[in-house]
């Protein structure tokens, strides 16, 4: 039994009969036993899953109709809310908190029968990009575990890379779901923003963030969008996509399509082997009869600033409510006035987090919004029109997805700025509320790069279509765990 | 010159709903933190929904106000600190970046002055605080969050007032304004509060706060009015502050905190997407809108109802639905009376009007009794008393309480002979005094429990003293 199946083979051989699901699941219990120690992509672990299996068999067994998931195992991100366990943001702010409902999009995967393994580690509440954030340890890179694995979704991106499960959900805030796909080779992805509801989803910076899959093969990802996109009655910015199937004509293929080459996302600061890379993609795309253009967008220099300064204006608000007076961590209020008590109780705010609440208390301030918080959407606004004005003319964006190679764990901690500027090329997409995703191309000196496209607004399916066309112009190596 | 401002704070207690959740809008009765679902106590991943009814019911007070209501709206986060506040900030609505909210720029008629409304929106409601202990150092705050997410609107004046009467005035015209468009109980406890600031000749402008009812307010706003002067009188100068309206002195008291510099980092609520109200929505809110109390007044003076009786009938709405149901156009002046003179003194709280059983079609038929001299007057009152109590019909009542008219001549004839014999001084002074002839309809009446017919006994009088 191979764990490394992709979902679509997966619902294939439990359909035929090769394994059960009790024996899939078991053998991915005991993949997590042996390696998940080292590579820490999980926060906690649901005790009941063999037993879940087990029913699922069962029911198969009976002829009873059960869901189009089959029982596979899939990790969710420790920011999403499933109903009983602990969803802990990776902070010790929630160190506790269990959450009494389900987030919509863990709803329409139990109903479709998942195995819900485990949560995943993060950067604490999705703060950083490499999950080193992380209040309860940082996670490891399965192709070499001195490296970090990206993040904020960095235990996502592991658990799927080691085949700790088949997909994963992660959250994408300014390229969160696609940077640590491409740090360890798997296909991330960002809807277009309403496309997936985030109610659910504990908000880092609510205007821009969606929820998107992490997943071996992009056909897998049409797939779980299939299931998990759409109207949501709780979530007043979700758009009605008609029940879209995106995986019918994955195929299309890219001929005749325009594909702009990002002029600043090749230049100065980018790894050579990255740009070669994407060079290598370039020519792929050539082949297959798509033709390239290079574009330039003049907003581009701001867009990390800008990018900073909203998600971190939005943060200070949204984080506010952990004020431990109704979950946290242990912490007697006894002697405090209001004011006191909420500084002395967020003092177990982690570094990250703490960084962009003071920001986030500066920017948007009285006396400094003009400076800072308005002039940063009008950067988002100016960019949102002039990329709208690139795709009059051009189907997709192409890039890399970060302009570096993996990175070892601790190198880059104490430089915040540096690690900030790593963003450049995935928070267009979500200032502009564009989907974008990250597919796997080369292995470089073991470590892995992955090849960014980007669509207009609910171009979803097209752009899946031509990350399938990417993909299937590449055979890499396995994981070496 | 003295100058008032008003923020009035509405609860649209109407509501099924409240404003970004499905919880009751009306938390009262609950036990306290019941009425709560993961998006009114804010709990990481839950989103605000909107609740759109209450979008078309503050459109309608705005309406009602003569404001220009916008056809985009937005809703803003109003970013502090409090133990009542869930998500430690406050979706509410801002007319910074544009106007935005609800409505703006109304005005309203206050005893012939016009009073301007600079602006009003929807927000939500914070939770409640409790506070137990006996000291301050025993002191404990409990929280109730049932409250937190009520829609609320909140209706800012320009200060337009010169007294606090006609404060009063604009606040009853207000909650009867509210009551009629069916969006608020104003009556019911906490439901509409109201801060003020003023300013006297000379003098800055001092805000008043923590106010629970309209009444403390009008009492606030005059121990202001009176500080200040003093102040004034003594060439004392009258600084730019808050006050807190302390309920148990009946004083205002300078709060200790300087609010003006709070920082409240207004920024637009993402999780609420800009609201459209075209002129087909807001064409059709029009059209849904209850009649206004100003055109109910004027369509029951055409039906030859005296202005006051028709401007206390249309002020009140569970009293003019009444009357619209009871009457046609013969018995509307009648049931009017009833309705005003007798039945409102009847039901003259929200206890009683819930307790009461009486239906429209009592007033219809006793107006009809009236009309076909069946009972008098006097004895419709009796009988309208027995109606609220017991909710039979007027038939019934009438029999039971033996309230039918006595228009039997020779009946009529007996009784007043027997007056006559004893009262033979009140019968020698009407030689003198024709007045005192009321006198002796007044006996007729209590030795006949009102039921005899007023015209006839006057007649019979007449004919025996003539």
């Amino acid at each position: 039994m191979n764990l490394g199946i992709s979902a679509l083979r997966y619902v294939e051989e439990v359909k035929n009969g090769s394994f059960t699901i009790e024996e899939f699941i078991s053998k991915t219990v005991e993949q997590i036993k042996k390696h998940d120690g080292k590579l820490h992509a999980y926060l906690s672990f649901d005790d009941h899953v063999i037993e879940q299996a087990r029913n699922l068999d069962r029911k198969i067994a009976n002829k009873e109709k059960i869901g189009s998931c089959f029982g596979m195992p899939i990790s969710i991100k420790d920011n999403i809310c499933v109903k009983g366990g602990k969803t802990t943001c990776a902070s010790k702010m929630l160190e506790n908190f269990v959450a009494p409902y389900d987030a919509t999009v863990v709803l329409k995967l139990k109903s479709e029968d998942v195995i819900i393994i485990g949560k995943t580690n993060l950067d604490e509440f999705a703060m950083g990009i490499s999950t080193e954030f992380s209040a309860y340890g940082t996670s490891h890179n399965p192709w070499n575990t001195d490296y970090v694995p990206g993040g904020s979704s960095g235990g996502s991106a592991v658990s799927v890379s080691a085949f700790e499960c088949i997909a994963s959900l992660g959250s994408d805030t300014g390229g969160s779901v696609r940077n640590p796909a491409s740090f360890c080779s798997v296909v991330g992805f960002k809807p277009t923003y309403g496309l997936i509801s985030r109610y659910g989803l504990i908000s880092y910076a609510n205007s821009i963030e969606q929820i998107g899959p992490l997943t071996r093969t992009v056909e897998d990802t049409a797939f779980f969008l299939n299931i998990i996109s759409g109207f949501d009655p709780n979530d007043d910015t979700t758009i009605d996509n008609k029940n879209e199937d995106y995986l019918s004509n994955i195929d299309a293929g890219v001929e005749g399509k325009k594909i702009g080459i990002i002029k600043e996302m090749v230049g100065q600061g980018t790894d050579k082997e990255v740009v070669s890379a994407t060079n290598n993609a370039i020519k792929k795309f050539e082949e297959l009869g798509a033709k390239i253009e290079e574009i330039s967008l003049d907003m581009i220099d701001y867009s990390v600033a800008s990018y900073y300064t909203i998600t971190s204006t939005e943060a200070g608000s949204n984080l506010a409510r952990y004020d431990n007076l109704r979950y946290g961590y242990d912490f007697p209020l006894e002697g405090y006035e209001f004011n006191s008590y909420i500084s002395k109780a967020r003092k177990n705010f982690g570094p990250e987090v703490t960084r962009r609440m003071i920001l986030g208390g500066f920017v948007p301030s009285a006396g400094y919004a003009g400076k800072y918080f308005l002039k940063a959407l009008k950067v988002k606004k100016k960019l949102t029109d002039e990329i709208n004005e690139a795709f009059k003319k051009i189907d997709f964006l192409i890039a890399p997805t970060v302009p570096v190679l993996p990175f070892k764990i601790g190198e880059k901690i104490d430089d915040p700025v540096a690690l900030f500027l790593l963003d450049f090329n995935t928070v267009i997409a979500n200032l502009t509320g564009k989907p974008a995703i990250s597919v796997p191309f080369e292995i470089s000196n073991g470590l892995p790069i992955g090849i960014q496209l980007i669509a207009n607004s609910m171009q979803d399916k097209p752009l899946l279509q031509a990350a399938y066309a990417l993909q299937n112009t590449v055979k890499l190596p396995e994981v070496p765990i | 010159m003295t100058k008032i401002g008003l923020e009035i704070h509405c609860q649209l207690t109407n509501l099924e709903s409240k404003l970004f959740c499905s919880c009751k809008a009306n938390y009262r009765g609950f036990e306290p933190n019941a009425n709560i679902c993961p998006v009114c106590i804010g709990l990481p991943g839950s989103l605000p929904r909107l609740n759109k009814k209450a979008v078309e019911k503050a459109t309608m007070i705005a309406m009602s106000l003569n404001c220009n209501t916008p056809d985009k709206l937005a809703f803003f986060r109003k970013n502090y600190f409090y133990p009542d506040l869930p998500k430690n900030f406050q979706i509410t609505q801002l007319n910074v970046y544009g106007e935005h909210s609800i409505g703006q720029n109304g005005t309203i008629l206050v005893d012939d002055k016009e009073i301007r409304i600079r602006r009003i929106q929807l927000e939500e409601d914070p939770g409640r605080l409790i506070y137990e202990g006996i000291s301050e150092k025993t002191q404990i705050t409990l929280v109730d969050y049932n409250r937190a997410g009520t829609p609320l609107v909140e209706i800012v004046t320009e200060p337009d007032f010169e007294n606090e009467r006609q404060v009063r005035l604009f606040l009853n015209i207000l909650s009867d304004l509210l009551d009629n468009l069916d969006v608020s109980n104003p009556s019911l406890e906490g439901a509409m509060r109201a801060d003020g600031n003023i300013s006297i000749e000379g003098g800055n402008k001092v805000e008043i706060k923590n106010v629970n009812s309209f009444h403390d307010l009008e009492k606030a706003l005059h121990f202001e009015i009176t500080r200040q002067e003093s102040l004034i009188s003594r060439d004392i100068p009258i600084e730019q502050e808050t006050r807190h309206w302390d309920d148990k002195r009946k004083i205002t008291v300078s709060a200790r905190i300087k609010e003006g510099e709070e920082d409240y980092r207004y920024f637009l609520e993402g999780d609420i997407p800009w609201i459209t109200i075209d002129s087909q929505t807001l064409n059709k809110l029009k059209a849904d809108m209850p009649e206004s109390i100003s055109s109910k007044k004027e369509r029951y003076i055409t039906k030859q109802i005296p202005a006051q009786v028709a401007e206390v009938l249309s002020s009140d709405k569970f009293c003019s639905d009444l009357f619209e149901l009871a009457h046609n156009e013969s018995n509307a002046i009648v049931i009017a009376n009833l309705i005003t003179t007798d039945l409102m003194g009847l039901v003259d709280t929200d206890e009683k009007r819930e307790k009461s059983k009486l239906t429209h079609q009592h007033l219809t038929d006793l107006a009809n009794s009236i009309e076909t001299k069946e009972i008098t007057r006097t004895s419709a009152k009796t009988a309208l008393q027995e109606c609220v109590a017991t909710g039979l019909p007027v038939s019934e009542i009438i029999s039971t309480l033996d309230l039918g008219h006595i228009s039997d001549e020779s009946e009529l004839n007996k009784i007043i002979d027997e007056i006559f014999i004893q009262e033979p001084n009140t019968v020698e002074q009407t030689k003198t005094n024709p007045e005192t002839i009321n006198y002796l309809i007044g006996k007729v009446m209590e030795k006949t429990k009102g039921k005899a017919d007023p015209t006839l006994t006057l007649n019979i009088i007449n004919k025996k003293l003539s």
